[in-house]
């Protein structure tokens, strides 16, 4: 579903990712774990578009993202090839990023209408399923300002499934949660990955989350996968020292 | 009683040409002119945050340009360079333009500082949506900036209400304009000008009012 090859990402003269390599199948749940700085959310970054690479190439299912093909050459993809290909992807962030100006409902439909063309109605019925689904019927008609953190999370997952994503990217998006709001939406993560064939890129600290829910875990360190296995293997028995250390410093830290 | 300091039966005698002539002047100039520059300065704030390196440049310049430049200089030179050239206006509409123009550039910044007050996660929840970048500044950006500096244009009206004294220069009587002309008609100035400033008084504190009361809705909105 994924597929990054050779990939190499610099700001000015930082190097963030360093050839990289790796592929994530259909429907898989990959989480990402690592120190600071070591180039996991440039990763959803470059996916979405966020970011350009600097080198090398990144697939999206059968097409490529990052290029398009002109004239028998590779040339970096313009804005409008990058749009098409990205509608197949969907991300959560850290800080949520609804949309103040707007209700819960538009947050929920106005991509939909917009970008899917699908009727208000359609997208209206849908957008109050996905609230049912992340248990905030209720906040049908509320402002974002008006919901605790948890739920704005909450409607920005269900925003991001209204979509109708592939690939669903989510970037550390407990990390700017209260610690008593943060299960809720790991539940509510799991309970989707488990019931939708979606596939899952995940940046994450929560590692009992990680290793709950991941089919792998790829940890990273200076811009590189330096370890790349399941998730019992990973957490229990990693080979490399390096993973060891992390794990350690993370668990101390609670 | 011609030594009194105010003569009452004077004062009342002004007050209606005042008000009917002068009044009247400053608050179509005002108004004209408001909207010219609320319009025109989010089109130059747009031009100016434009990717393509050569529209901002341009617009950066023409900013830069009418911002240093005084009003008054402003005034007389599109009234009376511009027409050799065959661009001829009337007085009043001259003044519309020149005031909207200059004040849009003021405008432009302060619609440029609200946009970019607006979080970059906006703008990258629009681009994970794939919202079309014309729709991300209708729907997502321009709600947001937009009423946070409503209150900084609001300003702006009051600055240009009172700068409509300076259409003097190019023939056209506002309230201080149809004031001074009252008063060398009758050698009096006392009871026109004292006028003039009273109603510049009353009508720039309502305006400030107003503007007072859209900070607030604004930050209820917030």
């Amino acid at each position: 579903m994924i597929r990054f090859e050779d990939v190499g990402k610099s700001f000015g003269p930082v190097t963030v990712l360093d050839g990289l390599n790796f592929t994530v199948a259909p429907g898989e749940f990959v989480t990402l774990i690592g120190p600071s700085g070591s180039g996991k959310t440039t990763i959803l970054r470059l996916l979405m578009t966020l970011e350009q690479v600097t080198s090398g190439v990144i697939y999206v299912g059968d097409e490529c993202l990052s290029h398009v093909t002109r004239g028998g050459r590779q040339v970096p993809a313009d804005e409008k090839h990058q749009r098409e290909v990205r509608k197949r992807i969907g991300m959560v962030f850290q800080q949520f990023n609804l949309f103040p100006n707007m209700k819960v409902m538009q947050n929920l439909t106005e991509a939909p209408i917009r970008v899917l063309g699908k009727s208000r109605a359609e997208a209206e019925d849908r957008a109050r399923e996905l609230l049912d689904l992340v248990g905030l019927s209720e906040k049908v008609d509320a402002h974002p300002s008006q919901l605790s953190g948890g739920q704005q999370q909450r409607v920005a997952i269900a925003r991001a499934l209204a979509m109708q994503p592939d690939v669903l990217l989510l970037d550390e998006v407990t990390s700017a949660l209260d610690p008593e709001l943060v299960a809720g939406v790991l539940a509510l993560l799991k309970d989707i990955a488990r019931t939708t064939d979606i596939t899952f890129l995940c940046v994450t600290h929560e590692m009992g989350f990680a290793r709950d829910v991941s089919d792998r875990v790829m940890m990273f360190d200076g811009g590189k996968v330096i370890e790349d296995a399941a998730p019992d293997k990973l957490f229990s028995d990693p080979d490399h020292e390096r993973t060891r250390l992390f794990l350690q410093a993370v668990l101390e830290r609670g | 009683m011609n030594d009194d300091v105010w003569r009452w039966d004077y004062a009342w005698e002004v007050f209606p040409e005042i008000v009917g002539g002068g009044l009247w002047t400053t608050v179509q100039v005002t108004v004209l002119a408001s909207i010219v520059a609320y319009a025109l300065g989010l089109v130059l704030a747009l031009l100016r945050m434009s990717s393509i390196r050569i529209v901002s440049t341009i617009a950066w310049a023409v900013i830069e340009f009418i911002r240093s430049t005084p009003l008054l200089v402003q005034l007389f030179f599109a009234f009376f360079v511009l027409p050799d050239i065959g661009l001829r206006f009337g007085p009043v509409t001259t003044g519309v333009i020149v005031f909207g123009l200059h004040y849009a550039t003021y405008s432009a910044e302060v619609y440029r500082a609200g946009i970019e007050a607006v979080p970059r996660g906006q703008w990258e929840a629009a681009t994970a949506l794939s919202l079309p970048r014309s729709r991300t500044w209708t729907k997502v950006i321009l709600p947001q900036a937009v009423p946070r500096v409503l209150p900084a244009l609001g300003n702006y009206t009051i600055s240009m209400l009172k700068e409509t004294p300076l259409l003097l220069t190019i023939g056209v009587l506002d309230i201080v304009g149809v004031a001074y002309q009252e008063g060398s008609a009758a050698f009096r100035y006392v009871e026109p000008i004292t006028i003039a400033g009273v109603l510049f008084l009353v009508l720039s504190y309502s305006a400030s009012l107003l503007t007072r009361w859209m900070e607030r809705r604004v930050g209820i909105a917030r």
